[in-house]
């Protein structure tokens, strides 16, 4: 993160992690560069709403400026002007003709809403569950039995787009899933499921990020959506089925994440560490970014985050487990091996 | 026309009064005026608070990865913020204004229970320092200070103790629920006043248009807020004392709170926008010389906004995964809302058609008022399109839209007001020059500051984050929109000086400076106590223009 000059009033909680902060990405999470046929269906109906609006705005703009420049009251001209008290064909106009504009865009948007909110997934669809926390993704492949956090892999076949259906659940409070180039957002509500479709028709990466409010890191709680030809899904999803591999070069590191309170919250799948309420890092060397996309996955910053991840992240829950930079060095190296 | 004729003014005091008994004077008054004078002066001082509070968080969001603010600090501004605009700017500006103005406007000499308005006065000014207090108390602890961080609406279950720790959502619901009675009261003050205490002749489509609409806003307050205070009091039986209307860990409900708030919330947007349509409806005509076009549709429109303005809420909660059946027929009830809104659009301006216009501040605030409350209509309709909703929903487009509607449109509808009627409440007028500069470079920064939020918000970018990464595309639009306050703070700073100046040395307005036409200009100004000498008498809607043109009154028309 770049930083420009301004008061530090927060004790540098943030401007350790500053300088070596970098960008996660290079793409740019707009709506006008949809990527999908949901995003594209919001954007064709924003174009129809930019017309009519626009329309109406010219005229009634056009209408006050008449009346601001034509209409004004000029020096030793005092009389008053001529009262008129209203005309009922006029005023029927204007409320008929608003009521045909708001017709027609009922009909267009009902069937929009009708299009894109599914409740079943469609044919050949990559269904996936997420469960939103404060404050990452947890990403569920079911029967593939991958489970990961922060970055979502889709398979795309040639000449025929992605689709992907999610089923939502919250661990803790309400959070919403938005990609904005695969399609609209969905609130992620706790004690209650909901589905949403989103599709790509390129490969590539897709950003989006929470947008309900959920406490203090609703800011870093960032989507990252990977659609890779189907190859290297399938690659990717054989690695992620592997169990964690253990290596004697980096057993001392090995030793001390497991003799922490680290395997309390995390798992490392093929060892002890089972925990469920922070990501699995049993191939968290695959992932592009750590902290939920907060920062890039480097050795560096990989080091600065297990060293006290409250530099990065002010306010996550996890805490600096006060071990010494050799043990923080020893842990990263065990990190790692965990490709 | 003898009963309009001017009362005897205010009886001359004789030597000077004491600091403690004019503070006496005030703090015990049951005086519609007095109590107007003191909301609306409450309002501007949380405006100014609620004001820098938007700064700061403007300067943290300037730049990516800036670190004005930690994330804390700012999750309680934009909390403090929101609730402060709303219930403690917005209501009290729109209780003080209806107070003073409407027992002048019907011909009456004060409300219909005096000292319950003194009640609700004081219950709205206790509620809002128990909010305020929270910056010292919110823990619970001795010098653990910390304010509400749950966003205005407070969604739960982010309010229930498990997230939420110490008392700072406890003052956010004590000091809301406290200043909510002390509305719904004043707005059943306000409506016993209206339906009962006009003078003679003024039957109710002889009423002025401000005081249908601020009937019609009253009446919404009373159905609206009860359910507020329900919600919050079913959440604060969550928090101390271990019920589980909203605890979803244990089996209650996120979506019902939903609900019940935006039961308030939707209406209570139409509760804030309605005096600004009270407000231009009085303004405009005055200015443009001309009758308002079309006052029984105007009245109709009103009314209609009010009926259909109860159900709209769901339409905050597209995203919330309603079926799509409930979610086209919420879109098409916020749409329909468009079409009485258009209506006073065109009356608005088919009064100024033809009219002999002139541009005093109180006119160029309304002209202002019309410009953007037309964006914010429009986009308000954008909005309520269901799959652009999906889009844009809790992103900088609707930072933008409401702000459009609430600044652009509210705020501009109240500096409009209080140029008008300042010389009403204090016998002097405001600035004329300074007034046009604030007017001007307000519109400029209003403008720069929220029109870019539009542009942010379809490029992706969430509300209520603290900070952003650089390589989102969201990086000029922010930095005009902080740019953009710089000018705001200019022009509130000219108010304020304008604001105190006219108090004391601002030029002696007369009676009717504007050469008005509706019955608060027939007495002095300010007026006497007892507002009215004789109890007026009307025969149209305009009787002071009836007076000022016998040759041609308006009851031969109406």
């Amino acid at each position: 993160m770049v930083q420009f000059g301004c008061v530090n009033w927060s004790a540098g909680v943030l401007a350790t992690a500053a300088p070596v902060c970098e960008p996660t990405g290079a793409m740019q999470p707009s709506m006008f560069n949809p990527a999908g046929a949901p995003a594209e269906t919001i954007l064709s109906i924003t174009w129809l709403l930019v017309v009519i609006c626009g329309a109406i705005a010219i005229v009634m703009f056009a209408l006050i400026a008449y009346a601001a420049i034509r209409c004004r009251q000029t020096k030793g001209n005092d009389r008053e002007p001529a009262q008129v008290y209203g005309s009922n064909p006029i005023e029927l106009a204007w409320t008929v003709i608003p009521l045909l504009i708001v017709f027609l865009l009922f009909m267009v948007s009902a069937r929009g809403i009708f299009d894109l909110q599914r409740s079943t997934p469609p044919d050949g669809a990559l269904e996936v569950t997420v469960t939103g926390h404060r404050w990452w993704w947890e990403f569920d492949y079911g029967d593939l039995g991958v489970v990961t956090a922060g970055e979502l892999h889709v398979p795309i076949d040639d000449g025929k787009p992605a689709d992907l259906f999610l089923t939502l659940h919250s661990a803790d409070v309400n959070h919403s899933f938005w990609v904005p180039q695969l399609g609209g957002k969905m609130d992620v509500i706790p004690n209650h499921t909901n589905y949403l479709w989103l599709q790509s028709n390129r490969t590539g990466t897709f950003v989006g990020q929470c947008a309900e409010y959920c406490g203090n890191q609703h800011a870093n709680m960032l989507i990252t959506v990977i659609v890779e030809p189907r190859a290297d899904f399938e690659a990717w999803v054989a690695n992620q089925q592997r169990d964690a591999v253990e290596s004697d070069a980096v057993k001392a590191g090995h030793d001390i994440f497991l003799s922490t309170a680290c395997i309390n919250c995390h798992t490392v799948r093929g060892t002890v560490a089972n925990g469920t309420f922070a990501p699995d890092l049993t191939h968290i060397m695959s992932r592009t970014t750590i902290g939920s996309g907060v920062v890039r996955n480097t050795p560096d910053m990989l080091r600065e985050w297990v060293w006290d991840p409250q530099n990065i992240k002010p306010g996550c829950d996890m805490p600096s487990m006060k071990l010494t930079r050799d043990e923080v060095d020893l842990v990263c190296a065990y990190l790692e091996t965990l490709k | 026309m003898s009963t309009l004729q001017q009362p005897a003014g205010p009886p001359a005091l004789t030597g000077p009064v004491p600091f403690l008994s004019k503070l006496h004077q005030w703090v015990a008054t049951t005086d519609h005026k007095r109590l107007g004078v003191m909301y609306v002066t409450c309002g501007i001082v949380y405006l100014i608070i609620a004001g820098l509070e938007a700064t700061m968080m403007r300067w943290q969001l300037a730049w990516p990865g800036q670190t004005v603010l930690t994330p804390d600090e700012f999750n309680r501004l934009f909390t403090m913020h929101g609730t402060t605009m709303v219930f403690f700017v917005g209501m009290p500006i729109l209780f003080g204004t209806a107070n003073f103005l409407i027992p002048l406007m019907i011909g009456a000499r004060d409300l219909a229970f005096p000292r319950l308005n003194a009640f609700g006065f004081w219950l709205f000014l206790f509620g809002s320092i128990l909010l305020y207090f929270s910056y010292f108390g919110g823990q619970g602890l001795y010098g653990m200070g910390s304010a509400p961080d749950v966003g205005w609406f407070a969604y739960a279950p982010l309010t229930e103790r498990t997230f939420s720790r110490g008392h700072s959502t406890d003052y956010w619901i004590l000091g809301i629920f406290v200043a909510s009675i002390g509305s719904t009261l004043t707005a059943i003050n306000l409506i016993a006043t209206i339906l009962g205490m006009r003078c003679r002749g003024m039957t109710l489509m002889k009423m002025p248009l401000l005081v249908w609409m601020m009937l019609v806003d009253c009446l919404l307050v009373v159905v609206a807020l009860p359910p507020l205070a329900a919600a919050q009091i079913m959440l604060i039986f969550d928090r101390l004392l271990g019920a589980h209307f909203f605890d979803t860990q244990a089996g209650g409900s996120a979506i019902l709170w939903q609900n019940l708030f935006w039961f308030f919330g939707h209406p209570e947007v139409y509760i804030l926008i309605l005096p600004a349509f009270a407000f231009v409806s009085e303004i405009i005509p005055v200015f443009s010389r001309k009758v308002i076009f079309g006052y029984p549709l105007m009245v109709a429109a009103s009314v209609a906004i009010g009926f259909i303005s109860v159900g709209v809420w769901a339409h905050h909660m597209f995203a919330v995964g309603m079926s799509p059946m409930i979610n086209a027929i919420f879109m098409g009830s916020t749409m329909l809302v468009g079409v009485p809104t258009g209506i006073k659009m065109f009356n608005w301006v088919a009064t100024m058609i033809g009219g002999k216009i002139r541009f005093d501040t109180p006119m160029l605030f309304s002209t202002g008022f019309l410009c953007q409350f037309l964006l914010a209509g429009l986009s308000g309709i954008w909005l309520a399109t269901v799959p652009f909703d999906w889009a844009v929903s809790d992103s900088y487009f609707v930072v933008g839209h409401f702000h459009y509607v609430l600044f652009g449109g509210l705020l501009f509808a109240i500096m409009a007001a209080i140029y008008f009627w300042f010389p009403k409440v204090t016998g002097r007028m405001m600035n004329e020059t300074l007034g046009k500069w604030q007017f001007w470079i307000l519109i400029i920064g209003f403008n720069l500051t929220f029109g870019p939020m539009h542009v942010s918000g379809m490029l992706g970018m969430p509300r209520r984050i603290y900070t952003y990464h650089e390589d989102r595309g969201w990086e000029l639009w922010n930095l005009l929109s902080s740019i953009g306050v710089a000018f705001q703070l200019v022009a509130f700073s000219l108010f304020a000086m304008n604001l105190l100046h006219s108090c004391f040395k601002g030029r002696r307005a007369g009676d009717d400076p504007w050469d008005a036409w509706t019955l608060e200009w027939s007495t002095t100004s300010p007026p006497p106590d007892y507002n009215f000498a004789e109890e007026p008498v009307v025969h149209s809607r305009r009787p002071l223009w009836d007076l000022k043109h016998p040759e041609d009154p308006d009851w031969k028309y109406e």
